[in-house]
C-alpha cells in the first residue's frame, strides 16, 4: 500500500509531469475549496455572510458564529461536542473488547459450533442495516434507552464487521508464537492478553479508529432515538442548528467546523490506519 | 469446571500426533471447554439481542398492525405487503414514489462512483513526490459525517448566497440555479454531493487492487508494443475485476440507503420527490406510528437489495468466463 508501484509512464516528460500536477492541483482546489469556504463563512457576521455576491475573505473578521453556538441555551452545542466525545470513545472501546475477544475464539481456539456461529455473524453482513432500524427501535424502547447514552453507544457494537476484520488478522498471525507459550504454561486469556493482543496493534488501532468516526458521524439513528436538546450528539444537534438558524450560516457553518475538526484531527494523526483499514476492506470482496 | 479436555480433540480435527502429545502435557487443565464460549459470550449478547433478535421482530412485526401508541397490536397476516403492491391503498402511492427516488439516485450516481474513483486511482497510481498528500486530500471529505456534509452544501448551493452560483457568475455562466429546490437540479446536487463526498473512498480501494497487479505484467505489455489504452484494458481491467466487484456492490447498497443527504441538502423537496426509500420507512414507522407497515416495507426493501446485488454477482461473474 505505501511502496507505489510505477505503473504508466512513470518516467514522464517534464511536460506530462506538469500536466500531472496542473491535474492533482486543480482536484485538490475541488476537495479542499469547499471546506475552506466552511471555515470562512464561520468566521463571518451576518451581514457579511448575506451579500450578493459573497465576498471571499471574512471583513471583519468576526466570532460571531462561535458566540453564537457556545452561549445557546436552545441549542447547546458544547454539550452535543461533550456527548458525541463521550459516545464515540465509549463505542470504540466495547467494540474494541468484545469483537477482538470473539474474533479471538474463532479464529484460534476449536469449539463445537464455530463454523455455524461464524457464518452467522458474517450472514448479517449482507443485511442493509437501515432496514433493521424499526425492531431496533422497539428494542431500545423496551429496555428503556430512549434518550439515553446507552442507546448511541451499545447497539452499533452488535455490528459483524469488527469480528469479521479481527479475525482475519488473527488468522494471518504465526502459529508458533501461541505454541511457545502454551508450552511455558500460559493458559487461554494470559495467550489473548499477552500475545495476540500486542502483536496486533496495528489492527486494533484501525479498527478503534473506524467506530469512532462512524459513532461520531452517525445521523440516521440519534435523529430518532434522542430527543432532549442536552441528550443530542452532534450531528442531530446539527440538524436542529439548521432548523433554529435557517439562513445564518456563520452560525451553521460554525457548527459544522466544530463537528469536523475532531475527526479532521483524527484522519491526519492516523490516516495511515484509515487507509489501510479501507483498502483492507476492499481486498477481501 | 471438571471436565478438562482437548478442546482440538473435541472436534476431531486433530493435530499431528507429536505436537498433539506437546500439547496435551502442556495445556491439559488449561485450555477448558466453555473457554472459547467464554471469549465469544460478550459479543454474543449485543449480537443477539441488536442483530439477530431485530431480524426476528422485524419479520413479526411486519405480519401486525403495529402502533406505538395503541395497546392492540392485532395479527393482520400479509395485509402490509399486500397494501404496498395494491394501487388502491393509501401508502401505495407515497411508498413507490421513493422507491423511484431511491433508484433514480443509485442510477445516476452509481456509475460515477465506479468511473470518478478509479480515474483518481489510475493519476494517483505512480510515483511522485507529494502522492500521499494528494490521497489525503481527497480521501479527506469522507471523514467528515454526512451531517457537516448536508449543512455545508445546502450552503453551498443555496441559490442566492451559495459559493456555486457564485462562481458559476464569474466564469459568465447563469447564476440564478435554484440546485436545491427544483428539478432536475436536485438530483445533479444530489449526486453531485455525494461524488465529492465518497469518491476518495473507492479509490483509495482502487489503489489497492491497482498496486496487487504485477509489473511485470504491465512490462510485457509494454515490450509486446501495447499502447496506454491496451494495457489499461488488457492488464489494468482484468487485474481490477474483483476488487470492480466489491466496489460497485458496496457502492450500490450504499446508493440504495441514502438517507441523509436528501433529508439535509433537498429536505426531500420539490414536493417529496427526493424522499428515499430509508426515509419513507422510518417516518412512516416512528414518525406516523406504523411500525408494522414499516417493517414490511424494510423486508421488501431488503429482499429488493439481495436481487440486485446477486444480480450484481453474475453478471460479472458472466463476463469472467
Amino acid at each position: 500500500m505505501t511502496t507505489p508501484t510505477p505503473t504508466t509512464d512513470g518516467s514522464g516528460s517534464g511536460l506530462r509531469r506538469v500536466g500531472l500536477y496542473a491535474t492533482l492541483v486543480a482536484l485538490t482546489l475541488v476537495f479542499l475549496v469547499p471546506l475552506v469556504w466552511m471555515v470562512l463563512t464561520s468566521l463571518k457576521t451576518y451581514p457579511a455572510a448575506q451579500e450578493i455576491p459573497p465576498s471571499w475573505l471574512p471583513n471583519p473578521l468576526a466570532g460571531y458564529g462561535y458566540e453564537q453556538i457556545l452561549n445557546n441555551s436552545a441549542n447547546p452545542v458544547l454539550r452535543w461536542f461533550l456527548n458525541s466525545m463521550v459516545a464515540a470513545t465509549l463505542h470504540s472501546l466495547l467494540v474494541l473488547v468484545t469483537a477482538s475477544m470473539a474474533a479471538y475464539s474463532l479464529a484460534r481456539l476449536k469449539f463445537r459450533g464455530r463454523g455455524v456461529t461464524f457464518a452467522l455473524i458474517v450472514g448479517t453482513l449482507f443485511i442493509p442495516p437501515t432496514s433493521l432500524i424499526i425492531p431496533n427501535f422497539l428494542i431500545v424502547d423496551q429496555l428503556n434507552w430512549i434518550d439515553t447514552l446507552a442507546v448511541v453507544v451499545v447497539p452499533g457494537a452488535a455490528s459483524a464487521f469488527g469480528v469479521f476484520f479481527l479475525r482475519q488478522f488473527f488468522l494471518s498471525l504465526p502459529n508458533e508464537l501461541e505454541e511457545a507459550a502454551t508450552l511455558d504454561g500460559a493458559n487461554q486469556w494470559q495467550i489473548f492478553y499477552k500475545v495476540v493482543l500486542p502483536l496486533s496493534k496495528p489492527a486494533l488501532a484501525t479498527l478503534a479508529v473506524l467506530s469512532f468516526l462512524t459513532n461520531w458521524n452517525d445521523f440516521l439513528w440519534p435523529i430518532f432515538v434522542l430527543f432532549s436538546p442536552e441528550k443530542l450528539t452532534l450531528p442531530p444537534g446539527l440538524g436542529l442548528l439548521q432548523g433554529s438558524y435557517v439562513t445564518d450560516y456563520p452560525v451553521i457553518m460554525a457548527g459544522a467546523v466544530l463537528a469536523s475538526v475532531p475527526v479532521l484531527i483524527l484522519f491526519v494523526l492516523a490516516q495511515r490506519h484509515i487507509i489501510q483499514g479501507v483498502s483492507r476492506s476492499g481486498l477481501k470482496g | 469446571m471438571a471436565d478438562v479436555i482437548e478442546v482440538g480433540a473435541a472436534r476431531g480435527d486433530a493435530p499431528p500426533p507429536a505436537a498433539n502429545a506437546a500439547r496435551r502435557t502442556a495445556s491439559a487443565g488449561r485450555t477448558r471447554r466453555a473457554t472459547p464460549y467464554l471469549f465469544l459470550a460478550p459479543y454474543l449478547v449485543l449480537f443477539g439481542v441488536f442483530g439477530l433478535l431485530p431480524i426476528v421482530l422485524g419479520l413479526w412485526l411486519s405480519v401486525h398492525q403495529w402502533d406505538f401508541q395503541l395497546p392492540n397490536r392485532p395479527f393482520v397476516g400479509l395485509d402490509n405487503y399486500k397494501q404496498l403492491f395494491s394501487s388502491d391503498s393509501a401508502v401505495y402511492g407515497d411508498w413507490w414514489q421513493s422507491v423511484r427516488a431511491t433508484a433514480i439516485f443509485t442510477v445516476l450516481s452509481v456509475p460515477l462512483l465506479v468511473v470518478v474513483p478509479l480515474g483518481l486511482a489510475l493519476l494517483l497510481n505512480r510515483s511522485f513526490p507529494g502522492r500521499t498528500f494528494f490521497r489525503a486530500v481527497y480521501f479527506a471529505p469522507y471523514v467528515l459525517g454526512v451531517a457537516v456534509i448536508g449543512l455545508l452544501w445546502r450552503f453551498l448551493l443555496d441559490a442566492n448566497l451559495g459559493l456555486v452560483n457564485r462562481l458559476l457568475g464569474v466564469v459568465g455562466l447563469p447564476s440564478d440555479t435554484p440546485w436545491v429546490t427544483n428539478m432536475p437540479w436536485a438530483w445533479i446536487s444530489l449526486v453531485g454531493v455525494t461524488v465529492w463526498w465518497t469518491s476518495g473512498f473507492n479509490a483509495v480501494i482502487y489503489l489497492a487492487g491497482l498496486q496487487d497487479i504485477s509489473p511485470e505484467l504491465y512490462e510485457a505489455a509494454r515490450m509486446d508494443g501495447a499502447s496506454a489504452w491496451q494495457r489499461f484494458r488488457n492488464v489494468t481491467l482484468p487485474g481490477l475485476r474483483p476488487v470492480l466487484l466489491f466496489v460497485i456492490t458496496t457502492t450500490v447498497l450504499a446508493s440504495a440507503n441514502m438517507f441523509g443527504q436528501s433529508f439535509l441538502i433537498t429536505q426531500g423537496t420539490p414536493g417529496t420527490e427526493t424522499r428515499t426509500v430509508v426515509w419513507f420507512i422510518v417516518e412512516e414507522g416512528l414518525r406516523n406510528n406504523n411500525a408494522g407497515r414499516a417493517a414490511a416495507m424494510s423486508i421488501v426493501f431488503a429482499l429488493l437489495l439481495a436481487v440486485v446485488s446477486i444480480a450484481n454477482f453474475r453478471l460479472f461473474r458472466y463476463k469472467e468466463d
